[in-house]
């Protein structure tokens, strides 16, 4: 048949070349399909990579990929509208666990590493549609031709139109995602690493609460790179249209937050970028298989928020997904009886075991966001604020007062609801 | 270009200075198509809001969604967060589009 190979990857980010590249390895044929024209340019995050997931795919990628720091500070900022409490994990070590990337450089490196692996990548390239018979998918309608194979694996990304086409994914809802908006800032290097703490090709990662977005299920960030800064932030998109509020405003109250302001001061806007997070969690993930196809990454809705995990969520189910191409082509057999392999796969992997501790996560935060974030904070910044005030009032008179504070100005209801929400999140994970 | 009122810093900009920043490739046609007469009925016009390239403008007088769709950063927010899920809403062509250098 013309036209026709084993497998067809619909979209060329971390997910598809990490299956595509598994398949190569094995060495099938599989045809990568990148809409951009090059892998990473129509993708944008934080962000970091994780070292340990990235060499399951690449073992070697530290040596040549292009990699900006070495995170070596995790620093947690809780903020009220000009105040902030922070805490930071510091760890000057060799290894490290994760780095701060570009996608567009970083996806373009793997997209090419796949290639010398024998994978054939088309850019500029749009898949349309699937191409179904007989309830099996055969293949994938581009702009100019119909591409046949015996598997489609659909790694579109966070909208995935094609899963949603064969029914594999329902309609997201607004609550369902976060819109994330950032801005790439030019600084020198010498200024980064002054105002960072950090020596030369060491990073440090920001997680902000609060501040703008007080009372809202959203956060900020900050990444180092090697000669930017990166300024961002998430936030749910029912949150966003319930509130009215645009994303780049929230953007630069951030911005311009006391907290943060003189980390980007004197930079230049290198760019403005945007995407969506899939948060659904667990109770999203759709079927991850039906015959002749698998799904893979944000296209699988695989993100971990609370632990900012995505990009290696997407490469493992990718990988796993690559591994049952492979015992599929050997059989000759692309049923959905055999691809249910891959389902199996990532029951058993921490990436569903790990999405499910958290299942009732979002659920529970979306109940209690203007406690959880919004009053708290400004809770634990008014300790800090009494804690550090020197002003001739007699100590015990200023705990009592405080202590006071929190039962008089919640009512006893509300306070028992936050505890039972808080509990229920630990329960969840930990049981 | 808005200052910080403090320091006088320029460190805000208005979206326009944002999305100058972009390199895109636009396509003569539209890839993003909104049902107009839903549009009228659409109470919230959460679009208008929500896009964070402001793509979507709401002309009173033409009664009208205005769609600069040559501005879209193609994240899908709008086909989500769309009252009257009435948005057509393609990627655009393979060589068109959004390209990000820094994403």
């Amino acid at each position: 048949m013309k036209n026709k190979t084993e497998v067809i990857v619909v979209g060329g980010g971390p997910a598809g070349i990490s299956a595509a590249v598994t398949i190569a390895r094995a060495g099938k044929n599989v045809v990568l399909i990148e809409r951009g024209s090059f892998s990473g340019s129509k993708n944008m995050f934080g962000g970091a990579i994780y070292t340990q997931p990235t060499k399951e795919l690449f073992p070697n990628f530290e040596e040549s990929a292009p990699l900006e720091r070495k995170t070596v500070i995790h620093k947690y900022v809780m903020c009220t509208e000009d105040e902030s409490v922070s805490v930071a994990y510091s760890a000057k070590e060799e290894k490290s666990n994760s780095y701060s990337v570009i996608r567009s450089k970083f996806d373009r490196w793997m997209a090419q590493e796949a290639q010398k692996e024998g994978v054939v990548l088309v850019t500029e390239t749009l898949v349309k549609e699937l191409i179904v018979k007989e309830n099996k998918v055969v293949g994938v309608k581009t702009e100019l031709e119909e591409y046949f194979a015996d598997i489609v694996i659909i790694a579109d990304g966070v909208n995935s139109l094609l899963a949603k086409q064969i029914g594999l994914r329902k309609e997201i809802k607004p609550k369902d995602v976060a819109l994330g908006v950032k801005e790439v800032i030019k600084l020198n290097k010498e200024k980064i690493e002054e105002r960072f703490n950090l020596a030369d090709a060491e990073g440090a990662i920001y997680e902000i609460f609060g501040g703008p977005m007080l009372g809202m299920l959203g956060l900020g960030y900050v990444y180092t790179n090697k000669e930017t800064v990166s300024i961002g932030l998430g936030i749910c998109l029912e949150t966003l249209a319930k509130e009215k509020i645009k994303p780049y405003e929230l953007l630069d109250k951030i911005k311009s937050h006391p907290s943060f302001a003189p980390l980007i001061k004197d930079g230049e806007l290198v760019e403005y970028s945007a995407h969506l997070i899939p948060e659904g969690g667990y109770k999203k993930v759709p079927k991850l298989h039906s015959d002749g196809v698998m799904v893979v990454g944000d296209s699988a809705m695989l993100v971990n928020n609370l632990h900012w995990e995505g990009t290696n969520l997407a490469m493992i189910s990718g990988k796993l997904a690559g591994e049952t191409a492979i015992v599929a082509l050997d059989k000759n057999d692309f049923s959905a009886n055999t691809l249910a392999l891959y389902q199996k796969k990532m029951e058993n992997s921490f990436v569903i075991k790990d999405l499910k501790s958290y299942k009732s996560l979002m659920d529970i935060v979306h109940g209690r966001a203007k406690s959880y974030l919004q009053y708290y904070p400004h809770k634990i910044a008014g300790f800090f604020k009494m804690f550090t005030a020197v002003d001739s009032v007699p100590k015990r008179n200023k705990y009592h007062a405080f202590i006071k504070s929190i039962f008089t100005d919640r009512s006893i209801s509300e306070l028992f609801k936050d505890a039972v929400g808080f509990i229920r999140i630990i329960f969840g994970v930990l049981r | 270009m808005t200052q910080n009122e403090e320091t006088g810093e320029k460190i805000l900009q208005n979206i326009d200075d944002k999305l100058f920043k972009v390199k895109y490739v636009p396509d003569e046609e539209a890839h993003l198509a909104p049902d107009e007469a839903q549009c009228l009925l659409c109470d919230s016009k959460v679009c208008t809001y929500i896009c964070p390239a402001h793509v979507y403008e709401w002309d009173e007088e033409n009664k009208k969604l205005i769609v600069g769709y040559e501005n879209c950063l193609e994240c899908g927010a709008c086909r989500i967060a769309c009252e009257k899920k009435c948005i057509k809403w393609e990627y655009p062509k393979g060589t068109k589009g959004v390209t990000f250098k820094n994403g």
